[in-house]
Protein backbone atom coordinates (compact mmCIF):
# COMPACT_ATOMS: atom_id res chain seq x y z
CA UNK A 1 0.00 0.00 0.00
CA UNK A 2 1.95 3.62 -1.00
CA UNK A 3 0.39 6.79 0.01
CA UNK A 4 1.38 9.56 -2.27
CA UNK A 5 -1.84 11.99 -1.78
CA UNK A 6 -1.01 15.27 -0.68
CA UNK A 7 -0.03 15.56 2.60
CA UNK A 8 -0.23 18.87 4.57
CA UNK A 9 3.08 18.64 6.46
CA UNK A 10 2.33 22.22 7.86
CA UNK A 11 4.55 24.53 6.34
CA UNK A 12 2.08 27.08 5.34
CA UNK A 13 -0.30 24.86 3.88
CA UNK A 14 2.47 23.79 1.38
CA UNK A 15 1.65 20.41 -0.12
CA UNK A 16 4.69 17.87 -0.39
CA UNK A 17 4.40 14.72 -2.45
CA UNK A 18 6.56 12.11 -0.50
CA UNK A 19 7.15 9.06 1.55
CA UNK A 20 6.36 5.30 1.20
CA UNK A 21 4.21 4.09 3.77
CA UNK A 22 4.76 0.26 3.90
CA UNK A 23 2.59 0.35 7.35
CA UNK A 24 -0.86 1.89 7.19
CA UNK A 25 -2.89 1.51 10.26
CA UNK A 26 -5.48 4.37 9.29
CA UNK A 27 -7.44 2.18 6.74
CA UNK A 28 -7.29 -0.62 8.60
CA UNK A 29 -8.28 0.66 12.16
CA UNK A 30 -11.97 -0.45 11.65
CA UNK A 31 -11.34 -3.88 10.07
CA UNK A 32 -9.49 -5.55 12.43
CA UNK A 33 -10.47 -6.50 16.06
CA UNK A 34 -9.35 -4.68 18.63
CA UNK A 35 -7.19 -1.94 16.37
CA UNK A 36 -5.29 0.68 18.02
CA UNK A 37 -7.68 3.07 16.72
CA UNK A 38 -7.40 7.10 16.57
CA UNK A 39 -5.55 9.15 19.19
CA UNK A 40 -7.25 12.35 20.55
CA UNK A 41 -5.37 15.65 19.83
CA UNK A 42 -3.42 15.31 23.64
CA UNK A 43 -3.06 11.57 23.81
CA UNK A 44 -0.82 11.92 20.20
CA UNK A 45 0.67 15.27 21.46
CA UNK A 46 2.00 13.41 24.84
CA UNK A 47 2.84 10.65 22.34
CA UNK A 48 5.45 13.35 21.01
CA UNK A 49 6.84 13.89 23.42
CA UNK A 50 7.86 10.43 24.27
CA UNK A 51 8.23 9.11 20.24
CA UNK A 52 10.96 12.33 20.37
CA UNK A 53 12.74 11.78 23.22
CA UNK A 54 13.30 7.87 21.74
CA UNK A 55 14.00 9.17 18.17
CA UNK A 56 16.68 11.38 19.48
CA UNK A 57 18.23 9.69 21.54
CA UNK A 58 18.18 6.68 19.13
CA UNK A 59 19.74 8.68 16.37
CA UNK A 60 22.57 9.96 18.98
CA UNK A 61 23.35 7.00 19.98
CA UNK A 62 24.09 5.74 16.02
CA UNK A 63 26.81 7.73 16.08
CA UNK A 64 28.64 5.69 18.21
CA UNK A 65 29.21 2.68 16.29
CA UNK A 66 32.41 1.87 15.54
CA UNK A 67 33.77 4.79 17.69
CA UNK A 68 32.71 3.26 21.10
CA UNK A 69 35.73 2.16 23.13
CA UNK A 70 35.29 -1.34 22.61
CA UNK A 71 33.63 -3.68 19.77
CA UNK A 72 31.31 -4.91 22.91
CA UNK A 73 29.85 -0.97 23.19
CA UNK A 74 29.45 -0.24 19.34
CA UNK A 75 27.11 -3.72 19.74
CA UNK A 76 25.77 -2.37 23.20
CA UNK A 77 24.74 1.71 21.81
CA UNK A 78 23.72 0.53 18.57
CA UNK A 79 21.29 -2.19 20.02
CA UNK A 80 19.62 0.51 22.49
CA UNK A 81 19.45 2.76 20.12
CA UNK A 82 17.55 0.15 18.12
CA UNK A 83 15.19 -0.56 21.06
CA UNK A 84 14.43 2.96 21.36
CA UNK A 85 14.11 3.50 17.68
CA UNK A 86 10.93 1.24 17.99
CA UNK A 87 9.75 2.56 20.81
CA UNK A 88 9.67 6.27 18.54
CA UNK A 89 8.46 4.00 15.31
CA UNK A 90 5.48 2.86 17.63
CA UNK A 91 5.15 6.33 19.26
CA UNK A 92 4.85 8.74 16.33
CA UNK A 93 2.82 6.05 13.94
CA UNK A 94 0.23 6.35 16.95
CA UNK A 95 0.91 10.25 17.52
CA UNK A 96 0.18 10.08 13.46
CA UNK A 97 -3.51 9.06 13.74
CA UNK A 98 -4.36 12.24 15.12
CA UNK A 99 -3.64 14.42 12.28
CA UNK A 100 -3.48 11.79 9.46
CA UNK A 101 0.34 11.26 9.17
CA UNK A 102 2.80 9.06 9.01
CA UNK A 103 5.73 8.15 11.45
CA UNK A 104 8.18 9.16 8.61
CA UNK A 105 6.28 12.39 7.91
CA UNK A 106 6.67 13.31 12.01
CA UNK A 107 10.22 12.21 11.68
CA UNK A 108 11.82 14.13 8.75
CA UNK A 109 9.19 16.66 7.82
CA UNK A 110 8.68 18.31 11.31
CA UNK A 111 11.13 21.60 11.95
CA UNK A 112 12.91 22.13 14.80
CA UNK A 113 10.29 23.99 16.89
CA UNK A 114 7.64 21.26 16.34
CA UNK A 115 10.19 18.45 17.86
CA UNK A 116 8.82 17.74 21.90
CA UNK A 117 11.83 16.46 22.78
CA UNK A 118 13.64 17.30 26.55
CA UNK A 119 16.73 18.77 26.76
CA UNK A 120 18.54 15.41 28.08
CA UNK A 121 18.51 13.80 25.03
CA UNK A 122 19.92 16.60 22.78
CA UNK A 123 22.78 17.17 25.02
CA UNK A 124 26.22 16.05 23.07
CA UNK A 125 27.52 12.53 23.15
CA UNK A 126 30.52 14.13 24.25
CA UNK A 127 33.11 11.36 25.63
CA UNK A 128 32.06 7.52 26.77
CA UNK A 129 30.94 8.90 30.00
CA UNK A 130 28.66 11.74 28.80
CA UNK A 131 26.81 9.48 26.71
CA UNK A 132 27.05 6.41 30.10
CA UNK A 133 25.84 9.37 32.45
CA UNK A 134 22.87 10.77 29.76
CA UNK A 135 21.93 6.87 29.30
CA UNK A 136 21.81 6.25 33.21
CA UNK A 137 19.55 9.41 33.56
CA UNK A 138 17.39 9.01 30.75
CA UNK A 139 17.06 4.95 31.22
CA UNK A 140 16.56 5.55 35.14
CA UNK A 141 13.84 7.74 33.81
CA UNK A 142 11.94 5.60 31.26
CA UNK A 143 11.95 2.57 33.44
CA UNK A 144 9.46 4.59 35.59
CA UNK A 145 7.60 6.20 33.12
CA UNK A 146 6.81 2.78 31.56
CA UNK A 147 6.18 0.89 34.43
CA UNK A 148 3.53 3.37 35.61
CA UNK A 149 2.83 3.85 32.01
CA UNK A 150 2.26 0.26 31.25
CA UNK A 151 -1.32 0.73 33.33
CA UNK A 152 -2.58 3.58 31.44
CA UNK A 153 -6.06 3.34 30.12
CA UNK A 154 -5.17 3.96 26.41
CA UNK A 155 -4.44 0.64 24.42
CA UNK A 156 -1.94 2.02 22.49
CA UNK A 157 -0.08 3.56 24.92
CA UNK A 158 -0.01 0.22 27.17
CA UNK A 159 0.87 -1.90 24.28
CA UNK A 160 3.58 0.59 23.39
CA UNK A 161 5.19 0.79 27.22
CA UNK A 162 4.51 -2.69 28.59
CA UNK A 163 6.80 -3.67 25.70
CA UNK A 164 9.02 -0.85 26.03
CA UNK A 165 9.17 -1.38 29.78
CA UNK A 166 11.13 -5.15 29.94
CA UNK A 167 13.91 -3.51 27.08
CA UNK A 168 14.55 -0.02 29.28
CA UNK A 169 15.30 -1.79 32.09
CA UNK A 170 18.47 -3.41 30.28
CA UNK A 171 19.21 -0.15 28.94
CA UNK A 172 19.86 0.93 32.71
CA UNK A 173 21.54 -2.17 34.12
CA UNK A 174 23.86 -1.12 30.90
CA UNK A 175 24.19 2.07 32.50
CA UNK A 176 24.59 1.28 35.84
CA UNK A 177 27.58 -1.27 35.57
CA UNK A 178 29.40 1.22 33.33
CA UNK A 179 28.88 4.14 35.68
CA UNK A 180 29.90 1.49 38.90
CA UNK A 181 32.98 0.65 36.66
CA UNK A 182 33.77 4.57 35.34
CA UNK A 183 33.74 5.01 39.19
CA UNK A 184 35.52 2.36 40.70
CA UNK A 185 38.52 2.37 37.79
CA UNK A 186 41.16 4.56 37.62
CA UNK A 187 41.32 8.31 39.19
CA UNK A 188 40.84 8.84 35.49
CA UNK A 189 37.59 6.73 34.75
CA UNK A 190 36.28 8.31 37.97
CA UNK A 191 37.41 12.20 36.73
CA UNK A 192 35.35 11.62 33.74
CA UNK A 193 32.53 10.12 35.04
CA UNK A 194 31.99 12.97 38.12
CA UNK A 195 32.77 15.39 35.30
CA UNK A 196 29.87 14.43 33.08
CA UNK A 197 26.89 13.47 35.72
CA UNK A 198 28.01 17.05 36.74
CA UNK A 199 27.58 18.37 33.07
CA UNK A 200 24.15 16.42 32.54
CA UNK A 201 22.39 16.80 36.06
CA UNK A 202 20.69 20.22 34.60
CA UNK A 203 19.14 18.40 32.88
CA UNK A 204 17.28 15.65 34.63
CA UNK A 205 14.54 18.00 35.87
CA UNK A 206 12.66 18.31 32.71
CA UNK A 207 10.92 14.78 31.92
CA UNK A 208 9.50 14.97 35.35
CA UNK A 209 7.43 18.52 34.63
CA UNK A 210 4.03 18.52 34.62
CA UNK A 211 1.71 21.30 32.80
CA UNK A 212 -1.18 22.08 31.16
CA UNK A 213 -1.14 18.84 28.55
CA UNK A 214 -0.28 16.82 31.43
CA UNK A 215 -4.09 18.26 33.75
CA UNK A 216 -5.92 17.51 30.51
CA UNK A 217 -4.81 14.17 30.06
CA UNK A 218 -5.73 13.24 33.73
CA UNK A 219 -5.96 9.61 34.41
CA UNK A 220 -4.74 8.41 30.77
CA UNK A 221 -1.07 8.85 31.71
CA UNK A 222 1.16 9.07 34.62
CA UNK A 223 2.07 12.53 35.68
CA UNK A 224 5.61 12.99 35.07
CA UNK A 225 6.17 14.42 39.15
CA UNK A 226 5.05 11.08 40.75
CA UNK A 227 7.52 9.46 38.54
CA UNK A 228 10.35 11.42 40.41
CA UNK A 229 10.72 9.69 43.67
CA UNK A 230 11.52 6.41 42.28
CA UNK A 231 14.35 8.09 39.95
CA UNK A 232 15.55 9.39 42.78
CA UNK A 233 15.72 6.58 44.66
CA UNK A 234 17.25 4.18 41.77
CA UNK A 235 19.50 6.83 41.09
CA UNK A 236 20.50 7.59 45.21
CA UNK A 237 21.53 3.19 45.06
CA UNK A 238 23.83 3.59 42.22
CA UNK A 239 25.15 6.99 43.67
CA UNK A 240 25.98 5.27 46.79
CA UNK A 241 27.65 2.10 45.56
CA UNK A 242 29.59 3.90 43.32
CA UNK A 243 30.21 6.21 46.08
CA UNK A 244 29.70 9.35 44.04
CA UNK A 245 27.96 12.72 45.16
CA UNK A 246 24.70 13.90 43.74
CA UNK A 247 25.46 16.68 41.71
CA UNK A 248 24.42 19.88 42.78
CA UNK A 249 23.60 21.76 39.83
CA UNK A 250 20.25 23.73 39.19
CA UNK A 251 17.84 22.45 36.74
CA UNK A 252 18.43 23.95 33.36
CA UNK A 253 15.30 26.16 32.65
CA UNK A 254 14.42 23.34 29.89
CA UNK A 255 11.38 23.97 27.53
CA UNK A 256 11.52 20.74 25.08
CA UNK A 257 8.31 20.56 25.77
CA UNK A 258 6.63 23.06 24.17
CA UNK A 259 9.28 23.00 21.13
CA UNK A 260 11.87 25.89 22.57
CA UNK A 261 15.38 24.05 21.82
CA UNK A 262 18.93 23.81 23.03
CA UNK A 263 21.40 25.13 19.93
CA UNK A 264 21.73 20.94 19.22
CA UNK A 265 18.82 19.99 18.22
CA UNK A 266 19.13 21.65 14.87
CA UNK A 267 22.43 20.10 14.06
CA UNK A 268 20.90 16.36 15.12
CA UNK A 269 17.96 16.71 12.59
CA UNK A 270 20.08 18.11 9.82
CA UNK A 271 21.95 14.83 10.30
CA UNK A 272 19.22 12.98 10.37
CA UNK A 273 16.23 14.54 7.97
CA UNK A 274 18.66 15.46 4.94
CA UNK A 275 18.35 12.48 2.93
CA UNK A 276 14.80 11.90 3.44
CA UNK A 277 14.49 15.93 2.33
CA UNK A 278 16.89 15.52 -0.33
CA UNK A 279 15.72 11.90 -2.22
CA UNK A 280 11.43 12.20 -1.00
CA UNK A 281 10.89 8.46 -1.28
CA UNK A 282 13.89 7.34 -0.77
CA UNK A 283 13.98 3.54 -0.54
CA UNK A 284 16.95 1.26 1.21
CA UNK B 1 3.10 -10.70 -6.38
CA UNK B 2 -0.63 -12.18 -5.94
CA UNK B 3 -2.69 -11.15 -3.64
CA UNK B 4 -3.24 -7.77 -2.04
CA UNK B 5 -0.80 -6.97 0.82
CA UNK B 6 -1.92 -5.06 3.50
CA UNK B 7 -0.58 -4.78 6.73
CA UNK B 8 -1.27 -2.76 9.90
CA UNK B 9 -0.46 -2.39 13.50
CA UNK B 10 -3.05 -3.47 16.70
CA UNK B 11 -2.81 -3.66 19.92
CA UNK B 12 -5.14 -6.36 21.04
CA UNK B 13 -6.66 -9.23 18.83
CA UNK B 14 -6.98 -12.96 19.96
CA UNK B 15 -3.52 -13.18 19.65
CA UNK B 16 -2.73 -16.92 21.40
CA UNK B 17 -0.39 -18.50 19.14
CA UNK B 18 -2.01 -21.69 19.47
CA UNK B 19 -2.46 -23.41 15.87
CA UNK B 20 -6.25 -22.51 15.20
CA UNK B 21 -8.70 -25.65 15.43
CA UNK B 22 -10.57 -24.87 12.07
CA UNK B 23 -8.93 -26.61 8.86
CA UNK B 24 -9.25 -23.61 6.86
CA UNK B 25 -7.67 -21.54 9.14
CA UNK B 26 -5.18 -24.79 10.18
CA UNK B 27 -4.21 -25.27 6.93
CA UNK B 28 -3.03 -21.41 6.39
CA UNK B 29 -1.53 -21.97 9.28
CA UNK B 30 0.84 -24.59 8.71
CA UNK B 31 2.49 -22.56 5.85
CA UNK B 32 2.54 -19.21 7.42
CA UNK B 33 4.35 -21.47 10.74
CA UNK B 34 7.41 -22.79 8.37
CA UNK B 35 8.52 -19.07 7.48
CA UNK B 36 12.32 -18.89 8.94
CA UNK B 37 13.37 -16.08 11.17
CA UNK B 38 16.00 -14.30 8.92
CA UNK B 39 18.24 -13.53 11.67
CA UNK B 40 18.32 -16.53 13.56
CA UNK B 41 17.21 -19.42 10.37
CA UNK B 42 17.30 -22.21 12.89
CA UNK B 43 14.23 -21.01 14.10
CA UNK B 44 10.81 -20.43 12.37
CA UNK B 45 8.25 -18.22 13.72
CA UNK B 46 6.28 -20.70 15.48
CA UNK B 47 9.13 -21.65 17.12
CA UNK B 48 9.83 -18.26 18.52
CA UNK B 49 6.24 -17.48 19.40
CA UNK B 50 6.07 -14.77 16.50
CA UNK B 51 3.10 -16.13 15.32
CA UNK B 52 0.54 -15.06 16.99
CA UNK B 53 -3.30 -15.84 14.99
CA UNK B 54 -4.05 -17.13 11.45
CA UNK B 55 -7.98 -17.16 10.33
CA UNK B 56 -8.64 -18.19 6.89
CA UNK B 57 -11.53 -19.42 4.93
CA UNK B 58 -9.36 -21.04 2.50
CA UNK B 59 -9.32 -17.80 -0.26
CA UNK B 60 -8.50 -15.09 2.62
CA UNK B 61 -5.91 -15.01 4.88
CA UNK B 62 -5.50 -12.80 8.20
CA UNK B 63 -2.05 -13.14 10.01
CA UNK B 64 -0.99 -11.62 12.94
CA UNK B 65 2.75 -11.50 13.94
CA UNK B 66 4.37 -9.98 17.05
CA UNK B 67 7.78 -8.15 17.19
CA UNK B 68 10.52 -9.87 19.25
CA UNK B 69 12.01 -6.31 20.29
CA UNK B 70 10.76 -3.17 19.70
CA UNK B 71 13.22 -2.71 17.31
CA UNK B 72 13.78 -5.65 15.71
CA UNK B 73 14.31 -5.03 11.97
CA UNK B 74 13.38 -8.43 11.22
CA UNK B 75 9.82 -8.56 11.58
CA UNK B 76 9.50 -6.49 8.35
CA UNK B 77 11.40 -9.55 6.27
CA UNK B 78 9.07 -12.26 8.00
CA UNK B 79 5.69 -10.19 7.05
CA UNK B 80 7.14 -10.76 3.80
CA UNK B 81 8.09 -14.26 3.83
CA UNK B 82 4.63 -15.15 5.24
CA UNK B 83 2.65 -13.25 2.58
CA UNK B 84 5.46 -14.49 -0.13
CA UNK B 85 4.44 -18.37 1.11
CA UNK B 86 0.86 -18.05 1.47
CA UNK B 87 0.35 -16.26 -2.26
CA UNK B 88 2.55 -18.87 -3.34
CA UNK B 89 0.30 -21.92 -1.71
CA UNK B 90 -3.04 -19.85 -3.62
CA UNK B 91 -4.56 -17.89 -1.72
CA UNK B 92 -6.27 -14.81 -2.96
CA UNK B 93 -5.07 -12.24 0.01
CA UNK B 94 -3.31 -11.81 2.47
CA UNK B 95 -3.42 -9.54 5.12
CA UNK B 96 -0.60 -9.05 7.88
CA UNK B 97 -1.00 -6.89 11.16
CA UNK B 98 1.32 -6.71 14.08
CA UNK B 99 0.11 -6.73 17.52
CA UNK B 100 2.20 -5.47 20.57
CA UNK B 101 0.00 -6.65 23.16
CA UNK B 102 0.66 -9.39 24.66
CA UNK B 103 4.50 -8.18 24.54
CA UNK B 104 6.53 -11.15 23.18
CA UNK B 105 8.67 -13.24 25.52
CA UNK B 106 11.11 -16.09 25.33
CA UNK B 107 8.63 -18.22 27.32
CA UNK B 108 6.91 -18.24 24.20
CA UNK B 109 9.78 -20.59 22.50
CA UNK B 110 8.40 -24.12 21.45
CA UNK B 111 10.69 -26.70 22.90
CA UNK B 112 11.71 -28.17 19.56
CA UNK B 113 13.01 -24.13 19.45
CA UNK B 114 15.21 -24.67 21.87
CA UNK B 115 16.49 -28.14 21.02
CA UNK B 116 17.17 -26.51 17.37
CA UNK B 117 18.89 -23.21 18.96
CA UNK B 118 21.26 -25.54 20.79
CA UNK B 119 22.18 -28.12 18.00
CA UNK B 120 22.63 -24.43 16.09
CA UNK B 121 25.40 -23.40 19.07
CA UNK B 122 23.20 -20.79 20.28
CA UNK B 123 22.45 -21.29 24.25
CA UNK B 124 18.41 -21.25 24.46
CA UNK B 125 16.76 -19.11 27.19
CA UNK B 126 17.63 -20.50 30.52
CA UNK B 127 14.72 -19.96 32.54
CA UNK B 128 11.40 -17.94 32.84
CA UNK B 129 11.04 -14.26 32.02
CA UNK B 130 10.02 -12.62 35.53
CA UNK B 131 6.84 -11.53 36.59
CA UNK B 132 8.44 -8.15 38.64
CA UNK B 133 11.35 -6.98 37.90
CA UNK B 134 13.66 -7.41 41.48
CA UNK B 135 16.07 -4.86 41.96
CA UNK B 136 18.95 -7.14 41.23
CA UNK B 137 18.62 -9.37 38.20
CA UNK B 138 19.33 -12.99 39.28
CA UNK B 139 21.92 -14.53 36.82
CA UNK B 140 21.59 -18.25 36.25
CA UNK B 141 24.32 -20.18 34.60
CA UNK B 142 24.21 -20.44 30.98
CA UNK B 143 25.06 -23.66 29.59
CA UNK B 144 27.90 -23.80 26.84
CA UNK B 145 26.09 -25.24 23.65
CA UNK B 146 28.92 -27.28 22.99
CA UNK B 147 30.81 -28.84 25.53
CA UNK B 148 27.53 -28.30 28.13
CA UNK B 149 29.77 -26.65 31.06
CA UNK B 150 27.85 -24.73 33.64
CA UNK B 151 31.50 -22.34 33.61
CA UNK B 152 30.47 -19.89 31.07
CA UNK B 153 30.95 -15.89 31.75
CA UNK B 154 29.23 -13.43 29.53
CA UNK B 155 31.61 -11.65 27.59
CA UNK B 156 29.08 -8.64 26.34
CA UNK B 157 25.09 -7.92 27.66
CA UNK B 158 24.84 -7.37 23.77
CA UNK B 159 25.51 -9.33 21.00
CA UNK B 160 24.80 -9.50 17.02
CA UNK B 161 21.28 -9.01 17.04
CA UNK B 162 18.71 -7.34 20.04
CA UNK B 163 17.83 -10.90 21.35
CA UNK B 164 21.53 -11.91 22.26
CA UNK B 165 23.92 -11.39 24.24
CA UNK B 166 27.99 -12.56 23.93
CA UNK B 167 29.20 -15.56 25.57
CA UNK B 168 32.50 -17.61 26.16
CA UNK B 169 33.02 -20.84 28.03
CA UNK B 170 36.31 -20.99 30.53
CA UNK B 171 36.25 -25.20 29.49
CA UNK B 172 35.91 -25.22 25.76
CA UNK B 173 36.89 -21.78 25.11
CA UNK B 174 34.48 -21.27 22.96
CA UNK B 175 32.75 -18.13 22.78
CA UNK B 176 29.11 -18.69 21.93
CA UNK B 177 25.74 -16.31 21.51
CA UNK B 178 23.07 -16.82 24.36
CA UNK B 179 19.24 -16.39 23.43
CA UNK B 180 18.28 -13.94 26.43
CA UNK B 181 15.70 -14.49 28.88
CA UNK B 182 13.26 -11.61 27.91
Amino acid sequence: MTAEAPVDHGHDGEFDHHGDVAVDALDLADELPGAGGIASPDVAEYALRLGDDALILSQQLGWWISRAPELEEDLALGNIGLDLLGHARALLRYAGTASGRTEDDLAYWRDEHEFRCCWLVQQPNGDFADTIARQLLFSTYQVELYDALEHSPDPALQAIAAKAAREVAYHRDHAVQWTLRLAGGTEESRRRIVRALGDIWAYADEPFQDDELIDRLGDVVPRPSTLRAGFDAAIDAVFAEAELERPAAKPAMARGRSGSHTSYLGYILAEMQWLARRHPGAKW
Amino acid sequence: MKGEVVSAVVTQSDATGVRPADPASAAAWDIAAKVADPEVPVLTIEDLGVLRSVHSDGHRVQVVLTPTYSGCPAIEQMRDDVILQLTAAGYDRVDVAFTLSPAWTTDWMSEAGRVKLERYGIAPPNGRAPVRRGPLPVSVAVKCPRCHSLRTREVSRYGSTSCKALYECLECQEPFDFFKVH
